[in-house]
């Protein structure tokens, strides 16, 4: 094995892809929450039509997808591999185990708050992403995304499948952000703090922001 | 005596790593508040031992915190419910008249149990010996301040070496991760003008040993450090990935 996939593949390195690839999908987040929050501006769509043609076309957009697909792949299929390499770690479980005296529920459960998103991410991806890029495939023709929400979210079960998607999204990135940092051995007692607070301002501001689309369009807030 | 404690005992019993164990359970009456807990595991085995039965084995040494020998898991938490405290500095004053301890050896697969309580730690020691040390010839020693050192470098390696490797990291965290241990290891030698010449291989190899032991990966919940009884830092794990990356990205050994 090269030296390069060697250190890729150590147990410090899947945490340095896990780390960077989060923090990609992190930045992913802010873009994907400030142009779907366009929605607000209750316009019948308007804006939020300009900027989502803006990011359906665009030829660098679109090929900083790709970047963005790939990151999604190696977080997941990163991320399983961890979840594995740790269970063969302990074959033989305790009978008794008071794991929350010493850490939160969240910061151990992140392999499941993944798998709750990967499964949001499908249901989500083929109600929106999927259909639209098939579409521009097909006829070149983009959907009317706008249109296609005030549809699917005058559905209660699908409205509580995005907001329970938030949550998942919330309790992952509070441990996901500041973890990211560690990984990256960017633990300094300057920065720290800052860290932190960011961390746990983005984990609870993005997912609320997301959360309030489908609940705003279902409530009939916007139109 | 007045204050003493009868406690039930939920203890694991294995006569070696290829026979399956299980849970036995033990009454002891008259358990003084002033025992420790090995103590208390003494009381138990005299009692066994009266009664033709064989005692339980579990691994302890200096029974003043400072060796790192003893290991025992006990209700759900390495070396019980006190934090900065080893098993043999724990006392039964910590328990309650008639409660049930459960007490279990370290879980992991790098660590497979012996017998009973005790648990083979040689993957500690082998991972030291992949790059835990300083061979260049030091010399005599030297006069005082002749190598300056920056306090805080000499403070924070002097809190990473408090590490005795018991394990405790290990048996605390979800993935039997022997990060913390391995990150103290690195940092001791890391931070002091000693270690830098074997600084990048040192980070490499040791690594590679804590892998090939089977340990697991780092997710940053911080059990080892809340129940290291040495209270080593999550400070030290950033700088081993720190060592560990930059090493890997910048030495010349491929």
């Amino acid at each position: 094995m090269s030296w390069f996939s060697q250190t890729l593949t150590s147990s410090i390195g899947k945490k340095l892809l896990m780390a960077l690839t989060g923090l990609f999908l992190i930045s992913f987040l802010v873009i994907h929450a400030t142009i779907n929050a366009m929605i607000f501006y209750n316009d019948g769509g308007e804006t939020f039509t300009h900027w989502g043609h803006f990011m359906g076309t665009n030829p660098i957009v679109r090929t900083l997808e790709i970047g963005l697909i790939i990151g999604f792949l190696i977080h997941i299929i990163d991320g399983l591999l961890l979840w594995k390499n740790n269970r063969d770690a302990r074959p033989v479980r305790y009978a008794v185990n008071n794991a929350a005296a010493n850490s939160t529920w969240y910061s151990r459960s992140m392999g499941l708050l993944g798998t709750l998103l990967l499964i949001f991410l499908v249901i989500h991806t083929s109600h929106f992403w999927i259909p639209n890029r098939t579409n521009q495939f097909a006829t070149g023709e983009e959907l009317n995304l706008y249109q296609m929400m005030l549809d699917i979210f005058q559905n209660p079960v699908i409205v509580i499948i995005y907001i329970l998607g938030c949550v998942s999204l919330f309790w992952h990135l509070l441990h996901g952000f500041k973890s990211a940092f560690q990984s990256l051995g960017l633990n300094h007692v300057k920065y720290n703090g800052i860290i932190s607070f960011i961390g746990t301002a983005f984990s609870i501001v993005v997912p609320i922001l997301f959360a309030l689309m489908p609940l705003s369009i279902y409530l009939g807030w916007v139109k | 005596m007045e204050g003493n404690m009868s406690l039930s005992l939920k203890v694991w019993r294995q006569s070696n790593k290829d026979t399956a164990g299980g849970f036995e359970n033990y009454k002891l009456d008259h358990v003084s508040p002033d025992m420790s807990f090995l103590e208390m595991f003494d009381v138990l085995n005299e009692q066994l031992i009266e009664e033709g039965k064989e005692p339980v084995s579990f691994d302890h040494d200096c029974r003043e915190g400072i060796c790192g020998a003893c290991s025992m898991y006990i209700n759900g938490r390495p070396h019980g419910p006190l934090r900065g405290v080893t098993t043999c500095q724990l006392h039964m004053r910590s328990f309650n008249d008639g409660d049930t301890i459960v007490v279990e050896p370290w879980r992991a697969a790098a660590f497979p149990v012996i017998k009973d309580l005790v648990v083979d730690r040689d993957a500690f020691d082998r991972v030291i010996s992949a790059g835990g040390f300083v061979s260049v010839n030091t010399g005599n020693a030297q006069d005082a301040n002749s190598l300056p050192i920056p306090k805080v470098a000499a403070d924070d390696a002097f809190a990473a070496a408090a590490c005795i490797g018991c394990g405790a990291c290990v048996a605390a965290c979800k993935n039997a991760s022997a990060m913390l241990f391995v990150s103290a290891k690195i940092s001791q030698l890391a931070l002091l003008p000693q270690g830098q010449a074997e600084r990048s291989i040192r980070a490499e190899k040791m690594v590679a040993q804590m892998d090939a032991e089977g340990f697991g990966a780092c997710t940053n919940t911080g059990a080892c450090s809340a129940e290291c009884p040495k209270e080593i830092s999550l400070e030290n794990i950033a700088r081993m990935n720190r060592e560990y990356i930059g090493a890997k990205f910048s030495s010349s050994a491929v």
